[in-house]
């Protein structure tokens, strides 16, 4: 399972990024496949992207939406792809396929002293969501009725490291218009993944608005993770190899938490069976009558 | 599977059908396509 997710990873941010023309073509892809949202965080201002950002896209929305209600514009094709992809999946993109999630994999591997993250911070994402990604773009816009795209403006690090640390080196004419801003979000990159060195996925646990949206879904997604709790042996491996520190042994979480990116670790580790997948109807392991009276989901 | 599972996968696809019918990913290409002067930080 591990060397499936590693490779499924690799494969996904390749495919991401897959327009390598741009090395001596235009700064970035400018096809037909744009018209798609990649499933995971990958800025569609990177020159080697091949789709579209849903959360640059969803707030795009939000910028004009109060242009755009009167021609019934609201971001019906984003939410519904959103929705359909967490209604299947939940978290798993965010587990295998987003790049900027692979990314924080390799940066933890750093060799220092880790720490934990306080539970309260696992609502940050939703923050982000509703305030940087929802709300201010609607309800602050400018004198033509178009709002700003918050999240990507001021906070997104991967736009920063994807797009514009590259376009600096890419696109000259871009280096002239650099300000305090530019600035700032090379800050926030630094600092961000500085985080990661210590806090595994801190992006993902506490800002990624990506997340927040697929861990909506978790609970109720067509592929859910299982806990037997009568097969537990209580050897709490599943909360030591956990990147988001989700404890559902014990009872404290559920095992499809908002927070659960679904990398399947827990699964594939558990000595005692005491963890499924769960497709639809259909269960990946042989569940006891005894023990699947005591299910918890 | 749970119902609502079977619900939400009615529901958005209906509104990425609708989306879609109204010419939403045109909007999605439009601004992919151009440099987003926002997300590199100097918007």
């Amino acid at each position: 399972m591990k060397r499936r997710r590693r490779l499924t990873q690799w494969l996904s941010t390749l495919l991401a990024n897959s327009y390598w023309l741009f090395l001596g073509n235009t700064p970035i892809y400018q096809g037909p496949l744009k018209a798609v949202c990649f499933p995971g965080l990958n800025c569609y201002s990177c020159p080697a992207a091949a789709f579209a950002c849903p959360v640059g896209a969803l707030q795009n929305f939000a910028t004009t939406l109060r242009m755009g209600l009167p021609f019934g514009h609201f971001g019906a094709y984003i939410i519904g792809l959103l929705g359909l992809t967490g209604a299947f999946l939940g978290r798993i993109p965010c587990g295998w396929l987003c790049p900027f999630g692979f990314l924080q994999e390799w940066i933890y591997r750093i060799p220092t002293k880790k720490l934990s993250l306080p539970r309260a911070m696992r609502f940050g994402p939703y923050v982000f969501l509703i305030f940087f990604v929802l709300l201010l773009p609607v309800l602050i816009v400018d004198e033509s009725g178009y709002g700003s795209l918050w999240f990507c403006k001021y906070i997104c690090p991967a736009g920063t490291l994807e797009a514009g640390l590259p376009l600096m080196v890419l696109a000259p004419d871009l280096k002239q218009m650099i300000g305090a801003l530019f600035f700032n979000k090379i800050i926030l990159l630094v600092i961000i993944l500085g985080l990661c060195v210590f806090i595994s996925r801190f992006f993902c646990r506490v800002v990624c608005p990506l997340g927040a949206i697929y861990g909506l879904f978790n609970k109720t997604s067509f592929i859910r993770l299982e806990f037997h709790e009568r097969a537990c042996v209580n050897c709490k491996t599943c909360f030591k190899i956990c990147p988001t520190g989700v404890s559902f042994f014990n009872g404290a979480d559920s095992i499809n938490t908002h927070a659960c990116i679904r990398c399947m670790k827990c699964y594939s580790i558990c000595p005692s069976d005491a963890v499924s997948i769960s497709v639809g109807s259909m269960k990946s392991k042989a569940i006891t009558s005894d023990n699947i009276s005591r299910t918890n989901t | 599977m749970k119902r609502i599972t079977g619900f939400l996968i009615i529901l958005f696809s209906i509104l990425m059908l609708y989306g879609i019918s109204i010419g939403e990913p045109l909007k999605v290409l439009k601004k992919a396509t151009t440099i987003c002067l926002d997300c590199i930080g100097i918007g």
